[in-house]
């Protein structure tokens, strides 16, 4: 490169600048810049021309104002001007300049890219540096289009200096990650990779980068990098510190372009058998360098040394093939968990948890618990801790579960806030998947509820109550452990959630123990009964009418519970509806009934953890995929539900159907029985009135979660010996009454509102050319809470599913409060079709899920194509068309003013084209068209007569196809 | 009510630091370097509010001064005491700058001590304050001066000491005025009022009330009833004050019931009322733009000026600033009287006239060059301003008499010599082009 040699000092920048320095306000500083802003002008104005000098002072200076953050709208010329000079002074500014403030004005960028050619053709490694630098620093893609071609020719000829090598590489991977698909993949791949095998090692190291960055797109076209990779690696490893010169580093050895080979390598699966053997020499080298004794005290030398050990760790972790070098690494980071380096702490732990994983090495990971453990509990920095805590999770296994749950545990009471919930789930997990007997299982979770209760979600104590269902050998054991846990003076709701649960269903298993018998454990939960919130008091007082069938000589006590006025009248409408319907169903029906009715929940089905979903939820997109998260919702309903939530249920649930529900019930749910059942209760027991709830409380939403397939509300069981109506699991409900009243508006137009409720808007906005449309529907919450679970879908009624392609795009599953989604349709048309597709939106509004179906507004008429004719051609044709069958005919009552504008537009938006002066009687509307469907056309000829006087009109209608003619006519009667 | 106060230099260094309670912290000096003073935008807003604590500052040349609280305070209150510190400051060492800030410390702090108590403004005239807190450092006191001292400070007057003597008995009175004005091209008064203040510098013996008497439109009627023939021939105009303000030594129960200005003035100079008005106002110029644009890179300015006035009064210090372009490459400028200059720094063609009698008219025309630039934003043409000063009051305020009573002292009226000035000067007195 080019000294500056001292004469280019430029006396006036620096004068102006210390200037600037030197202001003592912002006014000064403003004042002064407008000054010279004015004298660069009039020297730009100037007639006689500038020389290179005083040209690249002043762009300097029009650059360092602009920097400075003020406009800067002229001067682009002159720095463009530089850009030709010979000189590498003035050439450097003009790119400076350029890269700095460059604009897509499209006769500069012309001049500008000219100029960069011609550099980059110059053979002058200074100037095609610049050049090159300048292609990266801006890096837009209009550049990446106009040199993506050029720059690899650069890289691989093989006269180009080193250092223009390297730019190039670098430059060419700046221009793939901004726009990759304008990088062309061609033979210059292969050259690149021999760039690994340069003498110079800086060009190796750029090569390196972009081949890495390459590969990860297009593996196989740069496959034969591994061994060269290979090769190079092992000459670095094996070269003492002294044989690179300038690229050792503190005494290592080029520890970038190490630290990018392997990387490049964990782009690949290990190699073949000849390579690998080399490649595992390389890594074993690596392993035992890191034993011996450092070369140098300076923090630098270590740092380089672990960054090449961490990667090479990688590396083998990425392979893991070699058990041999995963035990090594193993041992080697166990060692760092010691190091005093927090940095080097962290990263062992990291890269622990991954080790854990393989095979091979989770033996090797365990030996290291306590120092794991330790870490844990002394370490400073929490989110070593919160790396400790999962490597902790990740080596637990049958052998050592019980100790490490029980260390998470003590450490819960002292952790972190930030944390508390994913150990918590994390304990829960590990003490569900590794327990061997279940009375450990009990309770390790109860000793969670109690430590850190706060932080238990609703996924894991449901799961208890899961497992304790299905398990009859955990019962007893389960009734004795909450009903103890209960006796504590203070204990958190989740464990009164736990416990009233439990004991409804299983107290009389320690019913025996006078200490608890079953007045003692109906006090005991009474006791709690005013401390907590509404959805546990609901869960109590199903717990209390499970009582009275388990023991019949609590029932006076509960009754008169159930009968006191802060139930009864309670101002939440759940709680009154429980305990009106308790009280009387305790009263009225017979001890058979009430064991019927009452009876012990049935086993749950087995399914995936739903706590497990929920870690992986709180991981973040990165640790579980969209899929998995995607499937959770839906299934949490599907399978945990069992019914699901169609318009009837939601709106009104039958809030007793819960945690009663029967087994012995018939099992054909019956929802619209059910959806009658809360306002038939009153009629039949007569008793205070009670609402049926408006909405499912959270309580709601998990009971339903616990209860088995198919529940049967026992009331209405009760009260309607009626048969239920089923109504399957269909999808998707009818169509809303008013869809077809929405369809007819659409008829005749494209745009506009298609649905609007209080929760929901949707706009629609379509056009339709031949036998093709395009749909945007616009989903807008109208609320200020975000809907979940937000999915429409397109539904083919019939046999649609042949006439009529409709392509819909995904949309994102939640809608935020006001927000206003779109969906994007793609429809063709294949064949004449009589229904329009359905549309069916979904989602969860508050915890309730709303559904709702409407006719998607697609009709045959929006596929026509308006054909002008003459009124001989139309009358030729109308003769042609004289077949009965072709012909459909209506005459009908006019519903809105006949006027024959609106008429005549009406008729333009239906989609035919409209004919003067082809009936006689000019008061008639005449028209014709071909509706464009993929397998046929069909012609299509309109007459529509009206008559004022009896506001009646005639509508006929002649199609080569019958049932398009029935079809059309009818659409049409019903817009006049 | 006020809990700190501040002053810093332009780069944003604390020179004074005095915090008053104990709910604001250092952090707050900070604060407000980081938000306002080195704020990335300029912060146009007289009051910030950071988390919570609410701050009032005023610039006076390159010093800020930042009053600081966390309390709910009335806003005007707090500028009208920030606006008498810097009074106060100038009474003691002239210009507020930062060096001379510097120099008197001490002072600053004693005085901060004086006119502000746990955040509460205290008296905070000039003349009183000179009493007790002197520059020469402290005189011993005979125990009577300090009886005195104390009597005035608490008293009734707080403003006067007893026992002021003068051979000569003599007041001034300043009505300085200053006009704001914004013009259509057209010559369409847009908007425009005027804020005068009337000052009085006073060296009377004893404690004399005074009478102030003016024009006031409400005044005049209210006699006009009486005397209705007196006011036609007298043949004076009366004004519309729209609103104003009184030093506090004005008894303002008269004024509301009377509508007569009475007061026991301070010795020395204070201000004795402040008023604005709209209507009827006298503008002291007019101007007239034509601004042409010839082609992309010429563009032809003419503004010509008229005064309207007596010809027997002359305005003085006429400045007329006409904006240029942003790409402005270069300017010619031909003008009848005065002289005129392109000031690239300020983006602006300066033309300055020392004198200018009334009812006289004069010209300027410029050809501005410019540079074409890529950008296609059109020139947003700011409006041309003008600044001047003339012997008049261009509201139309008229001193009637200013009477002076010395019951104890044997003076009278008579033999008071009074002198009375008007200044009219221009505030933002602009026309668009």
């Amino acid at each position: 490169m080019q000294a500056v040699s001292k004469g280019d000092g430029m006396r006036g920048l620096a004068v102006f600048i210390s200037d600037i320095r030197n202001c003592k306000s912002k006014e000064a500083e403003i004042k002064r810049i407008n000054k010279e802003l004015a004298n660069i002008r009039s020297k730009f104005k100037g007639d006689k021309a500038l020389d290179g000098y005083s040209k690249k002072k002043y762009v300097c200076k029009l650059l360092f104002i602009f920097l400075l953050g003020h406009d800067i709208d002229f001067g682009h010329m002159e720095a463009v001007n530089l850009l030709s000079s010979n000189r590498y002074t003035e050439k450097q500014i003009g790119y400076l300049f350029i890269s700095v403030l460059v604009n897509s004005n499209s006769e500069l960028i012309r001049l500008i890219n000219n100029a960069i050619k011609n550099d980059l053709a110059s053979h002058n490694p200074a100037f095609m540096g610049l050049a090159l630098h300048c292609i990266a620093s801006v890096g837009s893609r209009e550049m990446a289009e106009a040199f993506a071609g050029e720059i690899p020719k650069v890289l691989v000829a093989g006269d180009t200096m080193d250092s223009v090598k390297q730019s190039a590489a670098l430059c060419l991977l700046r221009l793939y990650r901004t726009s990759p698909d304008l990088v062309p993949m061609g033979d210059w791949t292969s050259r690149v990779v021999h760039l690994l095998n340069d003498q110079h090692l800086g060009v190796v190291t750029a090569a390196t980068s972009l081949i890495t960055t390459l590969a990860q797109k297009n593996p196989e076209e740069f496959k034969t990098s591994v061994s060269l990779a290979v090769s190079r690696l092992s000459r670095i490893v094996t070269s003492a510190s002294t044989d690179l010169q300038d690229y050792t580093y503190y005494f290592v050895p080029a520890p970038w372009l190490s630290v990018k080979l392997l990387r490049l390598l964990q782009c690949y699966p290990p190699p073949d058998p000849a390579v690998r053997g080399r490649l595992t020499e390389c890594l074993e080298t690596i392993l035992n360098k890191a034993q011996e004794p450092p070369k140098s005290k300076k923090v630098q030398h270590s740092n380089a040394k672990n960054a090449v050990l961490f990667e090479a760790i990688s590396l083998i972790i990425h392979h893991d093939s070699e058990p041999n070098l995963l035990v090594r690494a193993c041992n080697q980071l166990g060692q760092f968990l010691q190091h005093r380096e927090t940095n080097l702490r962290y990263l062992a732990l990291e890269s622990m948890c991954t080790l854990a994983s393989s095979e091979f090495s989770h033996e090797a990971v365990k030996t290291h618990i306590d120092t794991v453990i330790n870490a844990l509990k002394t370490e400073r920095d929490v989110s070593v801790r919160q790396r400790a805590a999962d490597l902790l999770y990740a080596m637990c296994d049958r052998s050592n579960a019980k100790q490490i749950v029980s260390e998470m545990l003590r450490y819960l009471e002292t952790a972190d806030y930030a944390i508390r919930e994913e150990i918590v789930l994390k304990v829960a997990i590990l003490a569900e998947k590794y327990a061997v007997d279940y009375s450990w299982y009990v309770d390790t979770i109860l000793n969670l509820i109690r430590i850190a209760g706060d932080y238990v979600s609703e996924e894991v104590w449901y799961r208890v109550l899961q497992i304790v269902t299905n398990r009859d050998d955990v019962q007893g054991y389960a009734a004795k452990t909450v009903f103890e846990a209960l006796q504590a003076p203070a204990c958190h709701e989740n464990m009164v959630k736990v416990g009233g649960y439990i004991l409804g269903e299983f107290g009389n298993l320690i019913a025996g123990d006078p200490r608890s018998s079953p007045p003692v454990q109906f006090s005991l939960l009474h006791s709690k009964f005013h401390l907590c919130s509404v959805a546990t008091r609901a869960l109590l007082l199903s717990t209390y009418i499970k009582f009275i069938n388990l023991f019949p000589e609590t029932k006076a006590t509960i009754q008169g519970v159930l009968r006191a006025g802060s139930q009864l009248r309670n101002a939440d409408v759940e709680l009154q509806q429980r305990a009106v319907e308790y009280l009387t169903l305790s009263s009225v029906a017979s001890t058979d009934v009430l064991a019927t009715v009452l009876e012990e929940m049935p086993p749950f089905p087995e399914r995936e953890s739903s706590i497990l979903a929920k870690l992986k939820r709180k991981k973040g997109p990165g640790a579980a995929s969209a899929l998995d998260d995607g499937r959770r919702d839906p299934s949490s309903n599907d399978i945990n539900g069992g019914v699901e939530p169609t318009p009837s249920t939601v709106s009104t649930p039958s809030p007793s159907a819960d945690l009663l529900g029967l087994r012995a019930a018939p099992p054909p749910a019956a929802p619209p029985a059910s959806a009658g059942a809360g306002n038939l209760l009153v009629d039949v027991f007569d008793g205070p009135a009670a609402q049926p709830s408006l909405g499912p409380t959270p309580e709601e939403a998990f009971l339903s979660e616990l209860e088995p397939p198919a529940p049967e509300s026992p009331m209405a069981l009760l009260a309607d010996p009626a048969p239920a109506a089923d109504p399957g699991p269909e999808d998707i409900g009818p169509p809303i009454p008013e869809a077809d009243e929405l369809l007819n508006k659409f008829v005749c137009k494209n745009n506009g509102v298609l649905f609007e409720n209080q929760l929901l808007q949707i706009g629609v906005k379509s056009e339709f050319r031949q036998n093709l449309g395009r749909m945007y529907l616009f989903y807008g919450n109208k609320t200020s809470v975000q809907f979940q679970n937000f999915s429409p879908t397109v539904v083919h009624p019939g046999d649609l599913q042949t006439q009529l392609a409709v392509q819909t795009k995904r949309v994102a599953a939640q809608v935020d409060g006001g927000a206003q989604v779109q969906q994007v349709l793609n429809i063709e048309c294949l064949r004449d079709f009589l229904t329009p597709p359905l549309l069916s939106v979904r989602f969860r509004y508050g915890g309730a899920p709303q559904a709702l179906t409407l006719k998607l507004p697609v009709t045959i008429n929006k596929f026509f194509q308006p054909t002008e004719m003459a009124a001989q051609d139309f009358f030729q044709r109308w003769k042609q068309l004289s077949l009965p069958q072709q012909e459909a005919q209506k005459i009908f009552k006019a519903n809105h003013p006949m006027d024959a504008e609106v008429t005549k537009a009406k008729l333009l938006g239906f989609g035919s084209a409209l004919l003067d002066n082809v009936d006689p009687n000019p008061e008639n509307f005449v028209g014709a068209g071909i509706i464009q469907t993929k397998a046929l056309q069909v012609g299509c000829l309109l007459r529509l007569e009206p008559n004022a006087q009896a506001q009646m009109y005639r509508l006929t209608l002649r199609t080569s196809k019958e049932s398009v003619s029935r079809h059309l006519c009818e659409l049409l009667a019903q817009q006049f | 009510m006020i809990g700190g106060l501040f002053i810093y230099n332009h780069k944003g260094e604390v020179l004074i630091s005095r915090v008053y309670r104990d709910d604001i912290g250092r952090n707050a000096v900070d604060a407000f370097r980081v938000n306002v003073i080195h704020a990335r935008q300029q912060v146009r807003s007289p009051v910030t509010n950071i988390a919570r604590t609410s701050f009032f500052h005023v610039k006076r040349s390159n010093i800020w001064l930042a009053a600081v609280t966390k309390q709910n305070v009335n806003a005007a209150m707090v500028f009208e005491f920030l606006y008498k510190m810097c009074d106060v400051m100038a009474a003691y060492f002239g210009k507020i700058s930062e060096e001379n800030i510097k120099n008197n410390f001490v002072l600053i702090y004693e005085r901060l001590d004086e006119i502000l108590d746990f955040g509460y403004p205290q008296n905070s005239e000039t003349g009183a304050l000179k009493t007790f807190i002197t520059q020469q450092g402290i005189k011993s006191q005979t125990k009577e001066e300090q009886s005195q001292i104390t009597s005035q400070v608490t008293g009734q007057i707080g403003w006067r000491r007893e026992g002021i003597k003068y051979r000569r008995n003599e007041l001034f009175l300043d009505v300085l005025e200053s006009v704001n004005l914004l013009m259509s091209p057209q010559g369409q008064v847009l908007s425009a009022h005027v804020s005068g203040r009337v000052v009085m510098k006073s060296y009377l013996s004893g404690m004399p009330e005074c009478k102030f008497g003016m024009n006031d439109k409400i005044v005049i009627e209210k006699q006009g009833k009486g005397t209705a023939d007196e006011t036609s021939k007298s043949g004076k105009q009366s004004i519309a004050i729209d609103d104003c303000t009184f030093h506090q030594c004005v008894r303002l129960s008269k004024f509301d019931s009377e509508r007569s200005i009475s007061f026991i003035p301070p010795d020395g100079e204070f201000e004795l009322m402040r008023y604005r008005t709209t209507k009827d106002i006298i503008l002291p110029f007019r101007v007239i733009p034509l601004v042409r644009e010839v082609g992309r890179t010429k563009l032809e300015v003419k503004v010509v000026i008229k005064s309207n006035f007596k010809p027997s009064l002359l305005a003085q210090k006429i400045e007329v600033r006409i904006p240029t372009p942003l790409n402005t490459s270069g300017v010619q400028v031909i003008c009848m009287k005065g002289k005129a200059k392109y000031k690239a720094s300020e983006n602006a063609i300066v033309w300055k006239i020392k004198r200018m009698a009334g009812m006289k008219e004069s010209q300027i025309s410029a050809e501005i060059e410019l540079l074409p630039t890529n950008d296609k934003k059109k020139w947003a043409r700011p409006p041309i301003s003008m600044n001047f000063e003339v012997p008049f009051a261009p509201s139309g305020l008229k001193v009637r008499y200013l009477k002076v009573f010395e019951p104890k002292l044997n003076y009278s009226d008579h033999d008071v010599i009074k002198w009375v000035r008007y200044i009219g000067r221009s505030g933002i007195y602009e026309t668009r082009c």
